[in-house]
């Protein structure tokens, strides 16, 4: 089976609202890919159309070519977190991996291979009821590594986490993807995927606003402005604007500059003599490259609610 | 750009099909300790309720104030508890023959409730069962085997062997304008019955076989006439049926032996009599015998007894278990909606049908096993107690036992599944809890505490789903025994396999629903 998921055109109405309208995005394997939107955006509505949980009105989700209601041993092709807190909280973690396996014919020897990998063995044995969010975001993880599948599907795996444990899910979802994995993951904040995603899907409205590679994002959001620092704030500007760029004062001593390059900057105000501290390239952080892409989504949203409500 | 090479798993693929769904739902019933907890305890308030009630039951017989042991009671060729008591005018028979005798008229009386207290109020009358008639008997021991052919007090002409068989002749009584003609044939062990309005044209009424009749037999001519039955309002709800003397006399004539009959006078038996605490019989019967007309008078019944507890009764604790086992059965259901299991469940076995097939086998099996275990040291235990304490029992055969025991089981799990039906169809506890207690639980209650009149209950025992207690009757109800065949004394409206079959029915049903929904509904 090939690794992949391809989602193609999906319609999903929930009453009055459109929860996915016209979905569309492929995963392919070698790379974690974020699947990032705002809060109500469609993503889990998708992971379970996906997963054939949820029926959509229109389009296909298909994974490896096929739909995942007909696959043979289907924890064998993918594996799945949606919700850690989804367990018996009076059965053991153990014995939750325990009936997953059976259902797939799988072993006990299995069962306690992932747990290992997990690092739960100490608190396998214990009943769910008493574990951590982490610990259950680990037990859900372990469950979805069941059938050792090469595709992954993780919704809001970073949730409640400690930044320790963030850093070391960060690490985990990296190395199933060199593997040759193909690794979905959502979040609803785009930094929990800094350096982890290399693809990211950003999702609004139940549809795709963006379906890139992580450093293209970032040089859009980047939009070449460089901050200027010095003291000579006039004749900077002057010398800049002559050049052509568009130059904004945003402090007493610092200037926004677009239009120009940072070396090219760095030659003018040397030729002019103007005195500068600082010459930096601005590289715009994800999250800031997120929080441009969704503004209209979440503001469209938010107009809408309000309009509902009256 | 680099290719990538997709994940490939070196883990060996299970094996795929209906056993690891089977596997994974019993994996998790046992991995929840409160549900194991749970049936356990739906078996042990089977038992206790059983074994409590068995302890609670004493039985003793006197006469008068003397305490005395109670008379054993006999038992037909069938092995049924039989009622087998009638004055036997009779000589021996030995190898093939036939007795044919007119009846011209039955008369007797009947004690009704008194009025004044303490004041007999007899009337005359005879009741509708009262029987009088020829007899070939293999013996006058109580229970041995017999076919009789009789003219009863309002079924007509009847035609009766070994207690439990009847069939049906001319309809009508007799009186000296109209008399009965009646003749029973003995071939073997094959005896035929025939009857006639004017001893010239003769019609067969029945045949009966009475395997292992010896050669010798007895034949002659009996009247009996059993308890007239009364059923009243008990004063705090509830019905009291109460059993009364009654006695026949019928006058027989033109008797006529064919075949080797001993000689000599006839011999009298008031076969089954019982003697009060002077000695004398307690309402004996007897024969008056001149010029070849016989007046004969009888009290009793040959029918199939119903004094005695049922075998059943042992098992009054299985309500409670069916509750328990009803609360268990939509848990292991709505705890994973509650949970959203259902999920992880549903990823792992994308076939929808087929996982809730799945849990429905799994719940039977589990809820079958314990009912089994339960049934069984109930039944067992329960009956040994209740015999220790002197309860006449009412015997059945093994396989009647074998019945009550393995289908109590049988229903306990069909409810079960008819539970987890409803979990799915509402996924949630209480609704899908009380919807069951409503429909299962309530209607047995209702129809076995006499709030509701009889039609009212038997109709409620024939229409939902508490029609399967049925399987649990062990003594079946006789048409030619009148008797108070309601709920509340055990006895169903369908009978055992009917009754559970209607409960398979709303089972399948409502798994059928849920399997609708379940298809249907986003998880």
């Amino acid at each position: 089976m090939e690794a992949t998921i391809e989602v193609a055109g999906l319609r999903k109405r929930f009453g009055q609202s459109m929860a996915l309208d016209g979905m569309s995005f492929t995963v392919t394997p070698g790379r974690v890919t974020g699947f990032v939107g705002p809060n109500g955006a469609g993503k889990s509505t998708t992971m379970r159309v996906i997963l054939g949980l949820d029926a959509a009105d229109e389009g296909t989700a298909l994974v490896g070519g096929r739909p995942y209601t007909s696959l043979r041993h289907p924890l064998n092709h993918v594996g799945a977190l949606l919700d850690a807190g989804a367990l018996q909280p009076s059965r053991t973690g153990r014995n939750h991996l325990l009936w997953l396996a059976h259902s797939q014919g799988l072993t006990a020897r299995r069962v306690d291979e992932v747990i290992e990998q997990l690092g739960l063995e100490s608190a396998a044995r214990r009943k769910a009821g008493g574990y951590s969010l982490g610990m259950r975001q680990r037990l859900g993880i372990a469950a979805a590594l069941l059938g050792d599948p090469p595709v992954l599907m993780l919704d809001e795996p970073f949730n409640g986490l400690d930044p320790e444990g963030v850093v070391w899910i960060r690490g985990f979802l990296r190395s199933l993807a060199t593997q040759g994995r193909a690794v979905l993951v959502s979040s609803h904040l785009m930094s929990e995927l800094e350096d982890t995603a290399g693809q990211i899907v950003v999702v609004g409205r139940g549809r795709v606003i963006a379906d890139t590679s992580v450093a293209d994002l970032i040089a859009t959001a980047s939009d070449g402005q460089v901050t200027l620092r010095t003291t000579a704030r006039s004749e900077a500007m002057t010398v800049l604007a002559h050049d052509g760029a568009t130059v904004a004062a945003t402090d007493r001593d610092t200037l926004t500059v677009s239009g120009l390059a940072a070396e090219r900057i760095v030659t003018l105000l040397s030729q002019n003599a103007v005195p500068f501290s600082e010459v930096a390239a601005h590289r715009a952080t994800l999250e800031e490259a997120y929080l441009d892409l969704t503004r209209d989504a979440v503001e469209f949203r938010a107009g809408a609610e309000q309009e509902a409500a009256r | 750009m680099t290719t990538i090479t997709p994940y490939r798993s070196d883990l060996r693929a299970g094996r795929d099909g209906f056993a690891q769904l089977l596997r994974a739902e019993w994996t998790k019933f046992r991995t929840v300790r409160g549900w194991m907890i749970g049936m356990t305890a739906a078996a042990l308030v089977t038992i206790l309720l059983g074994v409590l009630f068995a302890a609670g039951s004493h039985s003793s017989c006197s006469k008068g104030p003397i305490e005395v042991a109670c008379p054993v009671t006999p038992v037909g060729p069938g092995g049924e508890a039989v009622d087998d008591r009638f004055y036997f005018v009779h000589k021996s028979l030995t190898g093939d023959g036939s007795i044919t005798a007119r009846v011209n008229t039955m008369t007797g009386q009947i004690r009704k409730p008194d009025v004044t207290p303490g004041v007999r109020n007899v009337i005359s009358g005879v009741v509708p069962w009262a029987k009088a008639g020829v007899l070939i008997k293999e013996s006058t021991k109580q229970g041995s085997a017999y076919a009789a052919l009789m003219v009863t007090g309002s079924h007509g002409v009847r035609m009766q062997h070994n207690f439990t068989e009847d069939v049906a002749g001319r309809p009508g009584g007799v009186s000296k304008e109209s008399p009965r003609w009646l003749r029973l044939t003995r071939s073997g062990d094959t005896l035929t019955g025939y009857e006639s309005a004017d001893g010239t044209n003769w019609t067969k009424v029945g045949t009966a076989r009475l395997a292992g009749l010896p050669s010798t037999v007895r034949v002659g001519l009996f009247a009996t006439s059993p308890g007239d039955l009364t059923v009243g309002q008990a004063a705090i709800g509830g019905v009291t049926a109460a059993a009364r003397f009654t006695e026949v006399t019928a006058v027989m004539d033109q008797v006529d032996l064919q075949g080797a009959v001993s000689g000599g006078p006839w011999s009298h038996d008031d076969v089954g009599v019982v003697s009060d605490v002077d000695g004398t019989p307690h309402h004996p019967g007897g024969v008056v015998e001149s010029g070849g007309t016989f007046t004969v008078t009888g009290v009793g019944d040959m029918a199939p007894g119903t004094e005695g507890m049922a075998i059943e009764r042992t098992l009054t604790g299985a309500l409670s278990g069916l509750i328990v086992v009803i609360v268990m059965a939509v848990m292991f259901i709505t705890a994973e909606y509650r949970r959203g299991l259902i999920r992880t469940t549903l990823i792992a076995a994308p076939g929808r049908g087929r996982m809730l097939a799945a849990k429905a086998t799994v719940i039977a099996m589990v809820t079958f096993v314990t009912g089994l275990i339960a049934a069984a040291v109930t039944v067992e235990v329960g009956t040994r107690m209740l015999r220790a304490n002197g309860n006449p029992l009412l015997p059945v055969s093994p396989l009647t036992e074998l019945r009550v025991v393995v289908g109590t089981a049988a229903f306990l799990a069909v409810a079960a599944v008819f539970a987890l039906a409803l979990g799915v169809v509402f996924r949630r506890s209480v609704a899908a809890v009380v919807t069951a207690i409503v429909l299962i639980v309530l209607p047995y209650v209702l129809a076995t505490t006499s709030v509701l009149p009889l039609s009212g209950a038997q109709w409620l025992l024939r229409l939902t789903p508490a029609a399967g207690f049925a399987i649990q009757q062990s003594v079946p109800e006789y048409a030619h025994v009148l008797g108070y065949y309601a709920p509340q004394m055990g006895y169903y409206p369908l009978a055992p396999w009917a009754g559970l079959a209607v409960t398979c029915g709303y089972a399948a049903l409502a798994l059928g629903l849920a399997a609708f929904l379940l298809s249907r509904r986003d998880a």
